[in-house]
């Protein structure tokens, strides 16, 4: 049976010829044997790039930390756009908080690195009141509203002499690594966020909270009618979100050295994500790293364009919601019926060839 | 008296405001759309009549009279070849396209006229003052813009409870199938009232470029502006909008007499508290039913 339920079993012609419809029956399936190898694969890929810095130089690692932080924040933005329904303009204030965090607990003198978590913490404890005002909307007026935030968190820092001001301010000399250390640790930090944030994701989606979110996007009175708690059902996301983006915000700053409000509370952070999730695919565990993928691919290409990048790949997101709404990611795996993280389940005839879910 | 100052001229920006913000509140209503590219529109508006009397030498006034139906035509042909597709996509996809339009307008007009700040020049209008008392005196282009903001807000309301064009965008606004039934094109309404939103959103952005200065990425604060003074006004009343956009100018003027980096930031946390303690505004839902 569970040599069944693991298999492609697209090739059984024989077997269903033989076995009468109403004796095969169901199987319910969530990890097949193509996704069991993709977290294997995925896994082995972890460890590789764990050891990217004792075989390569630091413009690679510098190259692949600005990947890994791409991909976190497409798919923390993701978790709230395609998994609860959320769509933020204002993740950036998560970004800022981390950043600001790791400001204040290096000159304290914490080690930068150490701080990171608690640059996290910190954000997830901002994002809870903040949640209670926000939740008060819907749909786009929510998306205006994260934004609102994200601009008084920039005005708010602004006003304070102690973090900068509007000059911003650097890192304290809390970090005395040489710099050949100092990428490699800013590398793995990076990694870790990222894989962290791809984890706490997938685990988070195939939860009872992952279904609950999932109703609550897709009708939020049915979903409350069921017992749903729909404002838990978003909560959630949103706050692992935020910490997540505190965490990227963090890392941000001990990469650059220095955080200045104007580019840390920048709308185009969040900008940037939504054009990743959606060329990517909204609502996939893939869709946004492949998203990111392309989006730095893009970035290398048309870097000497200037702001006609940000035009055309403004363009091609809208172009891609109108024509193509489910993303290259979502493209590619219905037209080859490949799922490789999956967050639903299937619903398969014994036997028989893959049903959808 | 500089309090009273301060207030007097807070209200006269409200009004700046609440004419940003009647586009985005009818809009809403009558479409269900949130057009996060209403501040960039404006913007566009304000550059389109600067470029007229810079490049072409126009007088001001005929540059302003210029923008306006151009600006206008854009809004239609903007809800017919893109608002109308996207509302077929889904909820999501609407605030996500307009979003992305704003970030389009900003940069091309980044590429076309760099990050400069710039300001419409009118001559001597743009800086006579009208004196209230001896010791209080405001801009009389902030005034117009005042006196337009009512006329219009309430030209809006009159002409919706009144006339048959007006019954048609309300039912329109109720029942969009229905409607079609008893022989009206939506989508000529949807059009209309698009040219109608992005029109007034001209006349405000050009008002902002005479009285102070915009670059192309001023359509943000507009627009969280406008957004904020629809929302503390109460979704879909006309008249809440106007005292939104009011509470919201007076609240940055007077945080600027007490230091000019708290205004903007006063602003957003007025609109915070309203989030907090009253989200439905302060007139919820008057003409729409």
């Amino acid at each position: 049976m569970s040599a069944e339920i693991g298999s492609q079993a697209s090739q059984a012609p024989a077997a269903a010829g033989t076995v009468a419809p109403s004796e095969r029956g169901y199987v319910v399936t969530r990890l097949d044997r193509l996704s069991r190898g993709a977290l294997v694969g995925f896994a082995a890929l972890v460890v590789l790039l764990a050891f990217v810095p004792f075989s390569f130089g630091s413009s690679t690692q510098n190259t692949l930390t600005g990947i890994l932080l791409l991909v976190a924040m497409a798919s923390l933005w993701n978790l709230l756009a395609g998994y609860a329904g959320l769509i933020s303009f204002g993740q950036q204030a998560f970004l800022g908080v981390g950043a600001y965090s790791v400001l204040v607990l290096t000159r304290s003198g914490m080690n930068g690195y150490v701080a990171i978590p608690f640059a996290a913490l910190i954000a997830l404890v901002i994002a809870v009141p903040l949640s209670v005002a926000l939740f008060r909307t819907r749909g786009a007026y929510f998306a205006i509203a994260t934004w609102v935030v994200a601009e008084a968190f920039r005005l708010l820092v602004i006003t304070i002499p102690a973090l900068g001001g509007g000059e911003g301010a650097s890192l304290p000399t809390a970090l005395d690594y040489s710099p050949t250390v100092r990428t490699a640790l800013t590398y793995w930090a990076s990694l870790v966020v990222a894989v962290a944030s791809l984890a706490a994701i997938w685990f988070l989606m195939r939860s009872r909270t992952g279904l609950d979110a999932g109703a609550v996007r897709d009708d939020e009175l049915a979903a409350s009618s069921l017992g749903v708690g729909t404002d838990r059902a978003r909560r959630i996301p949103y706050l692992v979100s935020a910490a997540g983006f505190g965490a990227v915000g963090a890392v941000i700053f001990l990469n650059a050295l220095r955080v200045e409000p104007a580019s840390i509370f920048s709308v185009n952070y969040s900008a940037n994500a939504f054009f990743m999730t959606v060329i990517g695919g909204v609502g996939t565990i893939e869709g946004p790293v492949v998203g990111a993928l392309v989006f730095y691919a893009l970035q290398e290409f048309l870097s000497g364009w200037g702001e006609w990048y940000l035009v055309l790949l403004g363009v091609v997101a809208i172009a891609v919601m109108l024509f193509m709404p489910e993303g290259l990611w979502g493209r590619l795996s219905r037209r080859f019926d490949l799922v490789l993280f999956p967050i639903g389940y299937r619903l398969r005839q014994r036997g028989g060839s893959r049903d959808k879910r | 008296m500089r309090w009273l100052d301060a207030v007097i001229h807070g209200i006269l920006l409200g009004g700046a405001y609440a004419l940003f913000a009647a586009g985005l509140s009818l809009m809403f209503g009558v479409m269900r759309i949130v057009n996060l590219a209403h501040g960039a529109l404006a913007v566009v508006g304000a550059y389109l009549c600067s470029e007229g009397i810079r490049r072409l030498g126009l007088p001001a006034a005929v540059a302003i009279v210029l923008a306006l139906p151009i600006m206008a035509a854009f809004g239609y042909a903007l809800q017919r070849l893109l608002f109308d597709r996207t509302a077929k996509s889904g909820e999501f996809a609407t605030p996500l396209v307009t979003f992305a339009l704003s970030i389009i307008i900003a940069n091309v007009l980044l590429a076309a006229f760099t990050s400069d700040v710039r300001s419409i020049p009118v001559g001597d209008i743009g800086t006579a003052s009208l004196d209230i008392t001896s010791t209080t005196s405001v801009g009389w282009v902030s005034v117009i813009v005042f006196v337009l903001a009512v006329g219009i807000l309430g030209g809006v309301q009159l002409f919706l409870s009144r006339t048959q064009p007006g019954r048609i965008i309300r039912a329109t606004a109720d029942d969009q199938s229905t409607v079609r039934l008893v022989g009206v094109n939506n989508h000529q309404v949807f059009g209309a009232v698009t040219a109608f939103a992005v029109l007034t959103a001209t006349i405000a952005g050009i008002s902002t470029g005479i009285q102070s200065s915009f670059d192309p990425n001023s359509g943000v604060t507009l627009l969280l502006f406008a957004f904020e003074a629809v929302v503390i006004g109460g979704l879909g009343s006309l008249w809440g909008t106007l005292v939104g956009g009011v509470l919201l100018g007076v609240s940055q003027t007077v945080a600027a007499e007490i230091d000019p980096q708290y205004a903007l930031l006063a602003g957003h946390g007025v609109f915070l508290v309203f989030l907090l303690f009253r989200p439905r505004g302060l007139f919820p839902g008057t003409w729409q039913g």
